[in-house]
C-alpha cells in the first residue's frame, strides 16, 4: 500500500479546513492550508511515483465498496499508471504554481477563504478524476470539477453575468454528462463491469468494429461527455464565458486540467476507441472542426481572456484531432505543453489585468513592455510556445499531433497547418495590442508582486523547454506508438505557417497600426459575424433555451398541468357539487313532502309488487 | 420485536399525552413533542441492532389476533425495505417537531399531537404485514395531514386540503375493494398467508381478474406517489401545507405510493405487474421530464420543489418496474434519499419563509449576502437533489437508470434527460434566490441560520453525504429484501404456464 | 265474531290509515296532524290484532302493546313539544314553523 488516498485528501482537508473556519482565519492561514495542502500533495505524488519507478504494470489500491447491487459493485479504488503519472504531475504542479499565484492575484478581493476552499476541493476532484480506477469514481471527479468550476465562474455571485456563466457552463456539461452516463451504462450492459481494468481487457478481446457497432456507440456517447467537459463543438459555448470568474481560475480549470479531462478520458479509454475506429474519426473530425472554428472566433475578440479562451477551445480541439488521428500519446503531449503555456497566458493576462485595475479590453491597453517587463518577457515565452515557433514546447507536441493527422488524412493536416497559422497570428496580435505601440487605457499600470511574478517565471521556464519532457516516449507502452516516418518537410510547412501568421500580426498591428480597422471595415458583414462568434448563442437561445422555457410555461404548465389534467379534476368536483345541489331539492326540510315521498315510494313498490306477482 | 411494537405505542402514547398537556402552555407541547419523538427515534435506532441484513424475509414480527371474524390480525415485521423507511419516518418528525418551534404559533398543543399521529399512522404503513391493518393505518396517516394542512396551511388550504383527502380517498377505496374482493378469494387478510397461497398456487387468480385486481392497488399507490397524471393534488398540498408538513408529506408520504407498489403490486400480481409496465415506465418516464420541465418555469418556490419531486419519485417508479435488482434497489433508496434532499429542501425554503414571509422567487435574490450559510446548506442541498455523484440522489438515480437501462436501454435514454433538466431548475432558482445584489427587503429580513435551524439541518447534510459516500450501509439489507420480490416475481413468469382460470367468487377453503 | 272475515278487517284498517295520511298530508295544524298520526297507528294496529286472531298466534297482540306503548310516549313528548311551539311562536300551522329551514 502506498496510500494513495492521500493524494487527493489533503487538498480536501484544505477545502474543510478553509470551509469550515476560514472565515475567522487570517489570510496567512488560509494561505498556508490551501497551499500546504497542494504541496504536501504533490510532495506525495513524487514520492508514489519515486516508489512506483518505472511502471510497468498500473498499480491498484482498493479501499472499500462505494455501492454494490446485483452484480454490479463500484469500489473507491485508485490506479496509477504512467498516463496517470503524467496527469499527476500536471495537475498538482501547475496547480500549486496557480495557486502560489491567486494569493498575490486575489489579495485584494472579498470571499478569500472561499476562493480557497473551492480551489482545494477542485484539485481534490481533478486527482480523484485521473486516479479513479473505475468509470464511476471517475464520474464522480468529472462532476466534482465541473461544480468546482460553476462555483469558481460565478466567484463574483453578485454580478448576473458571471452567475449566469456559471449555470450555463453547469448544464451544458450536463449534457455532455449525459452522453458519459448513457456510455457508463453501456459499458455495464456490454461488460458486466465498471472497472477499467476489466473492461478493457475485455474490449481488447473483441474485434475492430468496421460498422457501427456496440463499442462505436459508447466512443460517440463518451465523446458527447468528452465535448461537454473539453468544450468542443457543439457544447464548446460555455467556455468562452467562463471567463468571468477571476483569472486564476480560467488558467487553471479552464486553461491548463479540467479542461483537459475529456482529452485524459478519451486517452484513458484508447482500447474502446481503438476498436472503434468510426468514432475515432469523429473524435478527429469534432477537434479539426473546433480547432479551425475557434481559432476564426478568436481573431477578432478584443477582450484578452476571450482571446485566449477560444486559443484553448482551439487548442483541444488540435488535441482531439490528435487523439482522434490514433496519435493517443500526441494528443497527451500537447495536454502537458498546453498546461504549460496555456495557464502562463492566463496568467499574465491576468497579471496585466491587475496591473490596469480590472481592464480586459486589448483596445485599452498597449505599449505595456515598459511598464510591466517581467510580464511581458514571460508571455512572450508562453506565445512562441503557443505559436509553434521551434525548439519551444508547443512546436513539439503540435507536430507530433500534426504528423499524426498527415498519415491519418492529409486534409487535415493541411487544416491543421492553416489553424496553426492563425493561432500564432490572435495569439500575437493579443501580445502586440497590449505590449506595443502606446498605452491607450486612462489607468496607471504597475508590474505585479513577485509572488505573482515568480510563478510566471517558473511556468515560462516550462513553457520553453516542456517539449523536451518526452512524454510520447514514456506513453509508449500504454498507446501503440503513432505511426508515419518524421516527414522533415511537414514540420517545415507547419513553421512556416506560424512564421507567417506572427509576421502578419506584426504587420497589421505593429508597422502599419491602422490596417486592421481598415481591412475590418472592408469585410464588414464577415468581420461582425466572426465577431459575435457566428452567433451561435443566440441560435441556441432562440432554437433550444426559449422553446424550451415558454413551452413549460405556456404549454405544460399552464396547458396541461393547470389546464388540462387539475381542470379535469376540479370538473369532477364540480360536477359532484352541481348534482349535489339538484338532489339537495329533495330534501326540502319539510316533512310533509318527506311523507309525500314516503306515500309515492310505498304506493310504486306496492305496485311493483302486485304487478311483479300479476305476471307471474 | 418488543421494539417495533414500541416503535408503534409510542407515538400512539405520545399522541395521547399530548393531548393533555395544558393548552396555555405551547412551550411544553414543543418539548414533549421534541423529547418524545426523540425517544421514538432512539428507539427504532435500536431496531438496527436486532435486525438481520443479510435476511431478506420479515424480521421482528408480531402476529397476534385482532377481529376474529373477518380474520383481521395484528400482523407487524419489517423487512430491509420497511425498516430504512421506519427510520427515516422517526428520523423526520423530530426534525419536523424542530422547524416548526417558531413556525407555528396558534394551536400549538394540536399541532403537535396530530404531528405524532401523523407518525404513527406512517410507521404503520411500513410495518403492517396484514392488509387491513395496512388499510387502516394508511387512512390513519391520512387525516392528520388533512388537518395539518386545513388548519395551520397558507392561504387556500381548505381547497388544497379538501384536494389532497379526495385525490387519496378516491384511491384508497378502490384499493378496499380490492383487499375485500382478495379476503372473499383467500379467506386471509395477511400478507404472508397470501402470498403462501399465491406461491404454492393453492389461490390462483385469473388474469382478468388480476389485472383488475392490480389496477385497482395501482391507482391507490399511483395517486399517493403521485405518477403523472395523477399529481396535481401535490402542488397545491406542498404549497398551502406549513413546513412541517410538506416535509412530512414529501419525505415520508410520498414513499406510502412506492412503498405500496413494491410490497404488493409486485408480488401479489407479477404477471399483472409485467402486462402493464410498459404503459407505466411510460408515465414514469414523461413524469421524470414533464415534472423537471413544469418545475423549470415555476414562480413560487414550494411549487418548484414539488414539481420536481414529481420528477424524482418519477425515477422510482421507473426503477421499480424496470423488474431488475438494480432498478429495485436503486427505486428504495432513491426513497430515502429523496425523503432526505426534498425534505431539506421544504426545510430551507421553509426558513426563508419564516424570515421574507414569501414563497415567491422574486421576492429573493441576493440572499447568500446576509445569510451565507443557509447560502452554503441550500447549495449542497441542491446539489445532492440534482444528482451530484458523491451525494446521496446520485447512487439512486444511476442505479435506476443501469437497472432500467437492463430491462430497455431506450428507457434509460429518456430517463436520464430528468437529470439534464434537474440541474437546470435547481441552479436556476439557487442563483434567482441567492446570488446577485441583495435588494434592501431583502437585506433587512433575511438572517442566518440560528442554533435550532442548525439542529434540525446539520443531521440532513450529514446524510447526503453519508448516503452519498457510504451506500454500503444501506444497500445489503434493502438488496436482500428486493431479491426476494424478484424471486418472487420469477415464480409468477413460471406460474402463468399452468394458470387456470378458476370460478368467479370461488372461495378457497382455509385449513386455518 | 264469527262470521266477520278478515278482509273486513283490513279493508276497515285500510280505510283508516287512508284517512291518516290523508289528513297527515292535508290538514295544516299541528294537533291536526299529531291526530292522523295516531290515527294510522291505530289502523295498523287493528290489522295486527285481526291477523294475530287469525292466525292464532300472540305476535301481533305484542306488537300491538309495544305501538299502544310508543304512541303512548309519542303523545307525551309530541303534545309538550307542540305546547312549546304554541307557546314561542304562538300558531300551530306547520308551514309557519320553519325557522330551521336554510
Amino acid at each position: 500500500m502506498l496510500h494513495l488516498w492521500l493524494i487527493p485528501a489533503f487538498p480536501l482537508a484544505g477545502f474543510l479546513a478553509n470551509g469550515l473556519v476560514g472565515r475567522r482565519a487570517s489570510k496567512a492561514a488560509v494561505n498556508l492550508i490551501a497551499i500546504g495542502s497542494v504541496v504536501l500533495s504533490l510532495l506525495w505524488v513524487l514520492k508514489t511515483l519515486a516508489a512506483l519507478g518505472p511502471l510497468e504494470h498500473t498499480h491498484i489500491e482498493r479501499y472499500f465498496t462505494w455501492f454494490q447491487s446485483g452484480d454490479l459493485r463500484v469500489g473507491f479504488d485508485l490506479a496509477v499508471d504512467r498516463l496517470t503519472a503524467v496527469m499527476l504531475l500536471v495537475v498538482t504542479s501547475v496547480g500549486l504554481l496557480i495557486h502560489i499565484y491567486a494569493i498575490g492575484y486575489m489579495s485584494h478581493e472579498g470571499g478569500y477563504y472561499r476562493f480557497f476552499a473551492y480551489f482545494n476541493l477542485f484539485m481534490f476532484f481533478m486527482l480523484l478524476l485521473v486516479m479513479a480506477a473505475n468509470f464511476l469514481l471517475m464520474f464522480v471527479g468529472w462532476e466534482g470539477v465541473g461544480l468546482c468550476s460553476y462555483l469558481l465562474i460565478g466567484f463574483y455571485f453578485l454580478r448576473h453575468s458571471a452567475t449566469t456563466a456559471g449555470n450555463k457552463a453547469f448544464i451544458v456539461n450536463r449534457i455532455g454528462d449525459y452522453g458519459f452516463t448513457l456510455a457508463v451504462f453501456l459499458i455495464f450492459l456490454g461488460f458486466g463491469s465498471l472497472d477499467f481494468e476489466t473492461v478493457f481487457a475485455a474490449a481488447a478481446g473483441r474485434p475492430v468494429e468496421t460498422s457501427a457497432g456496440a463499442l462505436t456507440l459508447i466512443g460517440l456517447l463518451l465523446l458527447a461527455g468528452a465535448a461537454g467537459k473539453s468544450a468542443q463543438i457543439p457544447l464548446y459555448v460555455w467556455l468562452p464565458d467562463a471567463m468571468e470568474g477571476p483569472t486564476p481560475v480560467s488558467a487553471l480549470i479552464h486553461a491548463a486540467t479540467m479542461v483537459t479531462a475529456g482529452v485524459y478520458m478519451i486517452a484513458r479509454c484508447a482500447p474502446l476507441y481503438t476498436r472503434a475506429p468510426l468514432a475515432l474519426d469523429v473524435v478527429a473530425l469534432v477537434g479539426l472542426a473546433t480547432a479551425v472554428l475557434a481559432a476564426i472566433i478568436g481573431l477578432a475578440q478584443t477582450d484578452i481572456k476571450k482571446v485566449f479562451a477560444y486559443s484553448t477551445v482551439s487548442q483541444l480541439g488540435y488535441m482531439f484531432l490528435g487523439l482522434g488521428s490514433g496519435a493517443y500519446s500526441a494528443g497527451i503531449f500537447h495536454l502537458v505543453t498546453h498546461a504549460f503555456f496555456k495557464a502562463l497566458l492566463f496568467l499574465g493576462a491576468g497579471s496585466v489585468i491587475h496591473a490596469l485595475s480590472g481592464e480586459q479590453d486589448l483596445r485599452r491597453m498597449g505599449g505595456l513592455r515598459k511598464h510591466t517587463p517581467v510580464t511581458f518577457v514571460t508571455i512572450l515565452c508562453a506565445a512562441v510556445a503557443i505559436a509553434g515557433v521551434p525548439p519551444f514546447s508547443g512546436f513539439h507536441s503540435k507536430d507530433a499531433i500534426l504528423l499524426a493527422a498527415h498519415h491519418h488524412a492529409p486534409w487535415m493536416y493541411w487544416a491543421g497547418v492553416a489553424t496553426a497559422g492563425l493561432t500564432a497570428f490572435y495569439v500575437f496580435r493579443a501580445v502586440f495590442l497590449a505590449f506595443f505601440g502606446t498605452y491607450r487605457g486612462p489607468h496607471h499600470p504597475h508590474e505585479s508582486p513577485a509572488v505573482m511574478t515568480l510563478p510566471l517565471a517558473a511556468l515560462a521556464l516550462l513553457s520553453l523547454a516542456g517539449g523536451y519532457f518526452n512524454v510520447p516516449r514514456w506513453l509508449e507502452p500504454m498507446f501503440p506508438p503513432a505511426e508515419g516516418a518524421h516527414d522533415a518537410l511537414l514540420v517545415y510547412i507547419s513553421v512556416a505557417a506560424a512564421a507567417a501568421g506572427i509576421s502578419l500580426a506584426w504587420l497589421m498591428y505593429v508597422a502599419r497600426p491602422g490596417l486592421a480597422d481598415r481591412l475590418a471595415g472592408r469585410l464588414g458583414w464577415l468581420y461582425r459575424l466572426v465577431y459575435n462568434k457566428f452567433f451561435v448563442d443566440e441560435i441556441y437561445d432562440r432554437a433550444l433555451v426559449r422553446p424550451c422555457v415558454e413551452g413549460s410555461s405556456a404549454v405544460l404548465w399552464r396547458g396541461v398541468d393547470a389546464g388540462l389534467i387539475d381542470g379535469a379534476v376540479n370538473q369532477v368536483g364540480m360536477k359532484a357539487r352541481d348534482a349535489g345541489s339538484v338532489l339537495r331539492l329533495i330534501q326540502s326540510g319539510s316533512i310533509r313532502s318527506y311523507a309525500a315521498w314516503v306515500l309515492w315510494g310505498s304506493v310504486l313498490a306496492l305496485a311493483a309488487l302486485v304487478l311483479s306477482r300479476g305476471a307471474r | 420485536m418488543i421494539l417495533l411494537n414500541l416503535c408503534l405505542a409510542l407515538p400512539a402514547a405520545a399522541f395521547l399525552l399530548l393531548l393533555l398537556v395544558p393548552r396555555s402552555r405551547p412551550g411544553w407541547s414543543r418539548w414533549s413533542a421534541l423529547a418524545a419523538s426523540l425517544v421514538i427515534f432512539a428507539v427504532s435506532l435500536a431496531l438496527l441492532a436486532e435486525f438481520d441484513g443479510s435476511n431478506g424475509g420479515f424480521q421482528l414480527e408480531t402476529n397476534i389476533p385482532w377481529i376474529s371474524a373477518p380474520s383481521i390480525r395484528y400482523h407487524v415485521g419489517v423487512d430491509g425495505m420497511s425498516l430504512w423507511l421506519v427510520l427515516l419516518t422517526t428520523f423526520l418528525t423530530p426534525v419536523a417537531v424542530l422547524i416548526s418551534w417558531r413556525h407555528i404559533a396558534a394551536r400549538v398543543k394540536e399541532f403537535y399531537a396530530f404531528l405524532l399521529l401523523l407518525e404513527l399512522g406512517l410507521i404503520g404503513v411500513f410495518v403492517a404485514l396484514d392488509l387491513f391493518l395496512f388499510y387502516v393505518f394508511w387512512e390513519v396517516s391520512l387525516v392528520p395531514m388533512y388537518f395539518l394542512i386545513g388548519i395551520w396551511g397558507h392561504e387556500r388550504r381548505i381547497y388544497a386540503a379538501v384536494k389532497f383527502f379526495l385525490y387519496t380517498m378516491a384511491g384508497s377505496v378502490l384499493m378496499l375493494a380490492a383487499m375485500i374482493y382478495l379476503y372473499n378469494l383467500a379467506g386471509t387478510f395477511d400478507y404472508g398467508l397470501l402470498m403462501a397461497d399465491l406461491v404454492s398456487g393453492r389461490m390462483q387468480l385469473g388474469a382478468r381478474q388480476e389485472s383488475l385486481l392490480f389496477l385497482a392497488f395501482f391507482v391507490a399507490f399511483a395517486i399517493k406517489v403521485p405518477l403523472v397524471p395523477f399529481h396535481t393534488w401535490l402542488p397545491d398540498a406542498h404549497v398551502e401545507a406549513p413546513t412541517a408538513g410538506s416535509v412530512i408529506l414529501a419525505s415520508v408520504m410520498l414513499k406510502m405510493g412506492c412503498y405500496g407498489l413494491i410490497r404488493f403490486c409486485l408480488p401479489l400480481f407479477p404477471t399483472a405487474s409485467r402486462g402493464n409496465a410498459p404503459w407505466i415506465v411510460l408515465l414514469a418516464i414523461v413524469g421524470i421530464i414533464y415534472g423537471a420541465l413544469v418545475a423549470m418555469v415555476q414562480p413560487n418556490m414550494k411549487k418548484l420543489v414539488a414539481y420536481s419531486s414529481v420528477s424524482h419519485l418519477g425515477f422510482v417508479v421507473l426503477g421499480v418496474f424496470s423488474f431488475t435488482q438494480l432498478g429495485l434497489d436503486g427505486a428504495v433508496y432513491q426513497m430515502l434519499n429523496h425523503g432526505i434532499s426534498t425534505g431539506a429542501l421544504f426545510m430551507l425554503v421553509g426558513y426563508m419563509y419564516e424570515r421574507r414571509h414569501s414563497l415567491e422567487i422574486s421576492a429573493y435574490g441576493g440572499v447568500a449576502t446576509p445569510a451565507p450559510m443557509l447560502a452554503s446548506v441550500f447549495m449542497i442541498t441542491s446539489l445532492a437533489s440534482l444528482g451530484l455523484p458523491s451525494l446521496n440522489n446520485f447512487v439512486g438515480e444511476f442505479l435506476v437508470l443501469q437497472g432500467a437501462a437492463q430491462a430497455n436501454f431506450t428507457w434509460a435514454v429518456f430517463a436520464a434527460i430528468g437529470v439534464i433538466l434537474s440541474a437546470c431548475y435547481l441552479l436556476w432558482l439557487y442563483q434567482r434566490t441567492f446570488l446577485g445584489e441583495a435588494s434592501d427587503e431583502v437585506k433587512s429580513h433575511m438572517f442566518d441560520l440560528v442554533p435550532r435551524e442548525w439542529a434540525a439541518t446539520l443531521p440532513m447534510i450529514v446524510l447526503m453525504v453519508w448516503m452519498g459516500v457510504a451506500a454500503q450501509t444501506f444497500l445489503p439489507s434493502i438488496g436482500a429484501a428486493n431479491a426476494r420480490i424478484l424471486d418472487r416475481m420469477q415464480q409468477g413468469v413460471v406460474m402463468d404456464v399452468k394458470n387456470t382460470m378458476p370460478a368467479r367468487g370461488t372461495e378457497v377453503a382455509r385449513a386455518r | 265474531m264469527t262470521g266477520v272475515p278478515l278482509s273486513w278487517f283490513l279493508i276497515l284498517s285500510a280505510v283508516l290509515f287512508s284517512l291518516g295520511v290523508a289528513g297527515f298530508l292535508i290538514r295544516r295544524s299541528v294537533l291536526t296532524v299529531f291526530m292522523s298520526i295516531e290515527l294510522m297507528l291505530n289502523a295498523v294496529n287493528l290489522s295486527f290484532v285481526a291477523f294475530s286472531y287469525q292466525l292464532k298466534q300472540v305476535n301481533g297482540h305484542l306488537f300491538t302493546f309495544f305501538v299502544m306503548v310508543v304512541a303512548a310516549a309519542e303523545a307525551a313528548l309530541g303534545l309538550a313539544i307542540i305546547l312549546a311551539v304554541f307557546r314561542n311562536r304562538g300558531t300551530l300551522q306547520v308551514d309557519e314553523v320553519n325557522s330551521m329551514k336554510n
